[in-house]
């Protein structure tokens, strides 16, 4: 536990030094770099708050056995359905929602599953319109089409491939 | 007094979950900030320097395409956007299509947040599926897109 609190220590520790030794060069760059990283923290602090919100009632009431049925080995095709529609509903970016996920997968979710709404996120119905208006209604036509396609074949290979964690 | 009693089994049972929630933010926490310490250095360094990274070569074009997504991060929006700016460039749609793929399917900058929260087997094998998916699906897109024109 100690050896992990180190590593994840050491890894903000070597950032800010990369930031120290890049600042002699870059003073501008490393200014905004952290200009833009206060802003960021300070706009994603509330839905810090919220995501701790859903974590504590996900261990709350969200038991292993809930999970275990519908995204767990023996949800079955369900499984797939429910993991790639929430990709699509649930906006949010994605280092928010790796807690929530980490909650799941604790209580028995299938690795494939997690992929699998990870990557439909991808398809994002309100963004459609700028797609079309840059590469025309048949790229956006395709390329969501194989976005959501290839979302099951990256479940099934991600799930065969990391099955053993 | 069984009402009471159930109340506060419940408010021990809600402690209990959000002590267990809060402990697995403060252990993640540093990783976060590094992780957004390290997206936006990356961010600031590239913005504006898109064209740059560009060659004319359609093969070489898509692996850079892709390998700049995979170090890029925000919305899918804003690579719609940056993608369209960059057709207008010149650059060929299987480059910028590698591009808008691997930006919101693989994040190299995020891995260690990944790594945190779900693992390093599941995330290294999911970037890197996503990786080659992101070529395969660019590629078919495309080839599907002209064909139809």
């Amino acid at each position: 536990m100690k050896k992990n609190n180190f590593k994840r220590n050491l890894f903000l520790l070597g950032v800010v030094l990369l930031y120290i030794f890049l600042s002699f060069w870059y003073p501008e760059l490393i200014k905004k770099s952290i200009g833009k990283t206060w802003q960021m923290l300070y706009r994603i602090i509330p839905l810090l708050g919220l995501v701790l919100i859903f974590m504590t009632l996900t261990n709350l009431y969200i038991t292993s056995g809930k999970v275990e049925k519908h995204l767990g080995k023996k949800s079955g095709w369900k499984g797939w359905a429910y993991a790639s529609m929430a990709g699509v509903i649930i906006s949010g970016p994605a280092y928010l929602l790796f807690p929530l996920l980490k909650e799941l997968k604790k209580s028995g979710a299938k690795n494939s599953l997690i992929a699998v709404f990870l990557y439909t996120r991808n398809v994002k119905i309100p963004f459609l319109p700028i797609l079309i208006y840059y590469f025309g209604i048949s790229y956006a036509f395709f390329l969501t089409f194989f976005i959501f396609l290839s979302s099951f074949i990256n479940g099934a290979l991600v799930g065969w491939f990391s099955q053993d964690e | 007094m069984g009402n009471r009693k159930s109340k506060k089994t419940m408010r021990k049972k809600i402690k209990i979950a959000f002590k267990k929630s809060l402990q697995s933010y403060k252990e993640s926490l540093p990783i976060l900030v590094a992780t957004l310490l390290l997206l936006n250095l990356v961010e600031v360094f590239w913005s504006g320097k898109y064209e740059q990274l560009f060659t004319g070569n359609y093969f070489k074009d898509t692996i850079i395409g892709a390998l700049f997504g995979s170090f890029s991060f925000g919305i899918p929006l804003t690579s719609y956007i940056i993608g369209g700016e960059l057709q207008k460039e010149g650059i060929s749609l299987l480059a910028i299509t590698a591009f808008i793929m691997t930006w919101s399917t693989v994040g190299i900058v995020m891995l260690p947040w990944e790594i945190v929260n779900l693992g390093k087997r599941f995330a290294i094998v999911r970037n890197i599926i996503n990786f080659i998916l992101a070529i395969i699906i660019s590629i078919v897109t495309v080839y599907l897109v002209n064909f139809l024109k």
